[in-house]
């Protein structure tokens, strides 16, 4: 195969048939993530039962999550569906006091177009808890495209800048820190407009971010979402915000558009390269010069040098599922390997701009043709495309993965990446863990192939 | 509209998908939203399926919900045709498909015009029927496409076959220890001398459902799944059924008999002998099952009274209790069941087994009920095993909803004599693991973990500042003491004395130079 270097980038819709999540699976992490949070999901039995496959055994420790299962009564607007939700939500209140409930709607709830925006607020009125509306459904969505919705609705319920209660709350500590205290925190940061960071990480991931940003005096004033619903971020005005998820299209359009905020557009902070890349864009914003980054990339990139020489020059095929595949696909060409095709369920060209192109480069620095992109990709077509190319390793949803596997082609589950710790500097061990694994596993059973399993 | 956290039983898509991707050849289409397939998820990963699940969605968005579905689900009948040359579609909407009522009959009609594949709508209604209801329909829908169409084209062929032989009825995907059933079933049946005609649908092929009605009789293992189809069969070919489940010596022994009957039945009029299987039964109940022996050994002595409670589906649930109360001695304080629909036969089946009976579907009554009884062992589903964790009782588990647990590679049916040492094995476990606690409780058994966890905490003069301790505290708790241990490790080696955030972070990126 020549390498011809493609300078231009293409993105094909092939509106195929494929397999992904469903958007209400975002609640099997944003449950834990938000610690005073109840989610209520409004569907039918088909939604319940998938939740409850995807939760797994978590299910049994009686998580912040129920489904309000609509029945045929509901269905046909015989039941009143307001008193309905209300008698789940005294119940709630009851058993979990939650801070916020938060309303998921699903297909059903679309189809028959259920008012679920109108009756939150008379409920909220009425029972004295916020109660916010996602609608995270697949008609729309896909898999975590649910935390977008979620983290959109979210934005809404953000206090403005000059009346949070943080702020009051700061400027009351401020009053009797000791004044040594005050000239520490003074040096430790610059003076810039509040910076508000979103998308959903674990909170030892958030800190170890926000830990890069202090690096170049940069205060992260909160997260979108927070540990806990009263600890949201104000935003507004002259709030400066970037994203740390690239299936977070939805939540930037309506910072921007809704909050006025203004965002920052970067490559993600996936892999040392995507991480450095992130910090260099937030810095000038800010008037600010990056220091010692490059130094940092580079000795992650030396730890990593194992697993370097494992992947270099292999082939990788995304199926596509979870939105994360263009940072991904990013980060191992940077690691040296080969991606054939990147299948994603969509892609929002404006948000992931800085990703993509930061994609181009990688690429051209790598000399590797840029991939091919495929929004909605087809499977049938995708896993005749995989029997032509034989890749070295097929990332791809669990339905396909044993499959696969069965015919000689190492698979990695996609949805592992969602669940595991990608950002930053210090976790790019765990991607190449995560990707390397089948292809030890290979090397570790070489001697016995799958034909030749019975020595003679 | 009512709160439900757990479900005991899938929606009725499930079911039609189940029975579909059991059969050889037969293609599934679901008319769904993105996210309703995981049942190509459930399938690869819980029965570790190496073939590439046949179904396949015809994805319902904004554009179908607006316009409907228009063209897009007759050419994506068409096109699994043209790919996979399937011998049957089945096309099966979901929950939210059935709510737009799109005239989905209509496409099917459309497509098998132009297809070469036959092709069928589920007719299951998605909010009346679960999973185990509509699978069985589906099934039922299937077996009368094909012996209708049979008899319209007039390929009747009206004998029965010389030799007696059975159908099996109910074997399929995802099923509860299907697999392993299935197997002791073709064992069993080979020692009775008896032909296997079909089983179906596990493995059948729509292209020789015209010959069910060759068998004999029909052997429905389940009677959640089969029964329609074996009512359907005897009201119109008359063929005769046995739905007995074969679970337990007692039971096993009245199933035998019952084929005996109807081989003898049969044999008068076909040059068959007839056959006395007693001497069989005598043989496998005495010497091949060890369970009855074990019944009267002196460990299962410990056991006679003991309580216990049981929840299943209807036939497992109904089954065990049976074979607890009967065969081991044990008492049964509660039995249970949440297929609601077949609850009649449950009662009939369990009267004077038990002191209590309970139907229902709902997780928390069930949770409820075996708090207030405080049994010795729990005999349920994963949702009893987890209530079980919760209270501190051991469980065995005996019925579906399943469980990567409950695919295990190794030999394992509930049914035939191999089944009843099964059963036994894991009663005896179940009361066993009980026992051993308490024994270790009475004689102080469980330090060990504790001294070794000090022997390996050397970590004196390092200071953890509050930012740090919280910070660690926020890691999960599997994985808290590696990092602190790594930390600690770190920490040592660079000479430095209080551990911050910091710290933490560098020891990570320093965990694989």
């Amino acid at each position: 195969m020549s390498v011809k270097i493609d300078e231009t980038l293409t993105v094909e819709c092939e509106t195929g048939n494929y397999h992904t999540f469903c958007p209400i699976s975002c609640v099997s992490w944003l449950y834990q993530k938000i610690e005073d949070s109840f989610f209520l999901v409004v569907g039918t039995k088909t939604c319940g039962y998938f939740l409850q496959n995807a939760l797994g055994v978590m299910i049994f420790a009686e998580p912040r999550y129920a489904m309000a299962e609509l029945e045929e009564g509901d269905i046909s607007a015989q039941l009143n569906d307001y008193e309905g939700l209300k008698k789940l939500c005294i119940r709630i209140r009851k058993d979990r006091d939650p801070s916020v409930i938060i309303w998921i709607g699903t297909c059903t709830t679309e189809i028959i177009k259920m008012d679920l925006e109108g009756m939150a607020p008379k409920l909220e009125w009425e029972i004295g808890i916020p109660i916010l509306v996602a609608r995270a459904n697949g008609l729309d969505y896909a898999f975590t495209q649910g935390e977008d919705t979620v983290l959109a609705a979210m934005a809404h319920r953000c206090p403005e800048p000059e009346f949070s209660f943080r702020s009051r709350k700061e400027t009351i500590q401020n009053f009797f820190t000791f004044h040594s205290r005050k000239k520490e925190e003074l040096v430790e940061y610059a003076n810039h407009p509040s910076l508000v960071l979103f998308g959903s990480l674990p909170s030892n991931v958030a800190s170890q971010l926000n830990l890069e940003l202090k690096r170049q005096s940069i205060k992260v004033s909160g997260w979108l979402p927070a540990q806990k619903y009263t600890d949201l971020p104000s935003l507004g005005d002259g709030v400066y915000v970037c994203g740390v998820n690239p299936f977070l299209s939805r939540t930037a359009t309506t910072l921007i558009r809704r909050e006025k905020c203004q965002l920052i557009g970067a490559p993600f902070p996936i892999g040392p390269d995507g991480t450095r890349a992130w910090i260099e864009k937030i810095c000038p914003v800010f008037g600010i010069e990056p220091q010692g980054l490059e130094e940092r990339e580079e000795r992650i990139w030396e730890s990593l040098k194992d697993y370097l020489d494992l992947v270099r020059g292999k082939s990788v095929f995304f199926m596509g599922d979870n939105l994360l595949e263009v940072s991904l696909a990013r980060f191992l060409i940077r690691c040296g390997m080969i991606v054939h095709e990147i299948g994603i369920p969509y892609m929002d060209k404006r948000y992931q701009a800085a990703e993509l192109s930061l994609l181009q480069d990688t690429c051209m620095k790598m000399c590797v043709p840029i991939p091919r992109i495929v929004e909605k990709p087809d499977n049938s077509n995708q896993i005749r495309r995989i029997r032509e190319l034989q890749p070295d390793l097929a990332i791809t949803g669990m339905a396909h993965a044993n499959p696969l596997e069965a015919r000689g082609i190492s698979t990695k589950w996609s949805v592992e990446f969602t669940f595991a710790q990608i950002h930053g500097f210090a976790n790019a061990t765990d991607v190449l863990e995560l990707v390397t694994r089948p292809l030890r596993r290979q090397k570790n059973l070489e001697d016995l192939g799958p034909t030749t399993l019975v020595r003679k | 509209m009512k709160l439900a956290y757990w479900m005991y039983a899938g929606p009725a898509h499930i079911g039609t998908l189940r029975v579909a991707s059991s059969f050889k050849n037969v293609h599934a289409i679901m008319h769904a939203p993105l996210g309703d397939d995981y049942f190509n998820v459930m399938r690869s990963m819980l029965e570790r399926e190496r073939d590439f699940t046949a179904a396949t969605a015809s994805i319902v968005d904004r554009h179908v919900l607006a316009r409907g579905s228009q063209e897009r689900v007759v050419d994506n009948i068409l096109r699994k045709d043209k790919e996979e040359y399937p011998d049957l579609i089945i096309l099966t909407p979901t929950c939210t498909s059935s709510i737009l009522q799109e005239d989905l009959q209509n496409f099917v009609n459309r497509a098998s015009i132009i297809s070469n594949s036959d092709v069928i709508f589920a007719d299951v209604d998605h909010y009346q029927v679960n999973e185990i209801q509509a699978a069985d329909r589906t099934l039922e829908q299937v077996v009368r496409y094909y012996l209708d169409r049979c008899h319209r084209q007039e390929k009747w062929d009206q004998f029965l076959t010389d030799a007696p032989s059975v159908n099996i009825i109910g074997i399929f995907t995802l099923g509860f220890h299907n697999q392993h059933d299935c197997r002791e079933l073709r064992r069993l049946l080979r020692d009775l001398d008896i032909k296997i005609n079909q089983i179906i649908p596990e493995g059948g092929s729509v292209e020789d459902l015209q010959n069910l009605p060759k068998a004999w009789f029909n052997l429905i293992p389940y009677r959640e799944v089969g029964l329609m189809t074996a009512m359907s069969l005897n009201k119109e070919y008359g063929m005769p059924y046995i739905s007995t489940a074969p679970m337990g010596a007692v039971d096993m022994a009245e199933w035998i008999r019952h084929i005996q009957k109807n081989v003898n039945t049969l044999a008068l009029s076909s040059s068959s002998k007839r056959v006395d299987y007693e001497p069989y039964i005598d043989g496998q109940t005495r010497f091949v099952s060890q369970a009855a022996w074990f019944s009267r050994s002196i460990d299962c002595q410990n056991l006679t009274g003991k309580e216990t409670v049981v929840f299943g589906d209807t036939t497992h649930a109904a089954s065990i209790t049976k074979i607890l109360v009967r065969e081991m001695g044990i008492r049964v304080s509660c039995a249970g069941t949440y297929c609601k629909h077949d609850a009649k036969w449950f009662k009939e089946q369990i009267q004077g087994f038990c002191d209590e009976i309970l139907i229902t579907d709902d997780h928390a009554e069930v949770g409820d009920m075996i708090a207030r009884m405080k049994p010795s062992a729990i005999f349920g589903t994963q949702m009893e095993r987890h209530i079980g964790k919760r209270l501190d009782i051991p469980c065995g588990v005996i019925s579906a909803p399943v469980h990567i647990q409950n695919f295990p590679l190794g030999y394992r049916p509930f049914l035939g004599y191999e089944g009843t040492n099964q059963i036994a094995d894991l009663v005896y476990n179940s009361f066993a693991l009980g026992m051993e606690d308490h024994l270790l409780d009475i004689f102080g058994g469980h330090d060990t973990k504790e001294i070794i966890s000090k022997s390996l905490s050397t970590n004196i003069g390092l200071i953890w500042n509050p930012e740090s301790r919280l910070e660690l505290s926020k890691i999960p708790r599997f994985a808290r003491e590696k990092v602190e241990r790594n930390t600690d490790k770190f920490a040592r080696q660079k000479g430095i004395e209080t551990i911050t955030v910091e710290v933490m972070y560098a020891a990570k990126e320093a965990l694989n130079t």
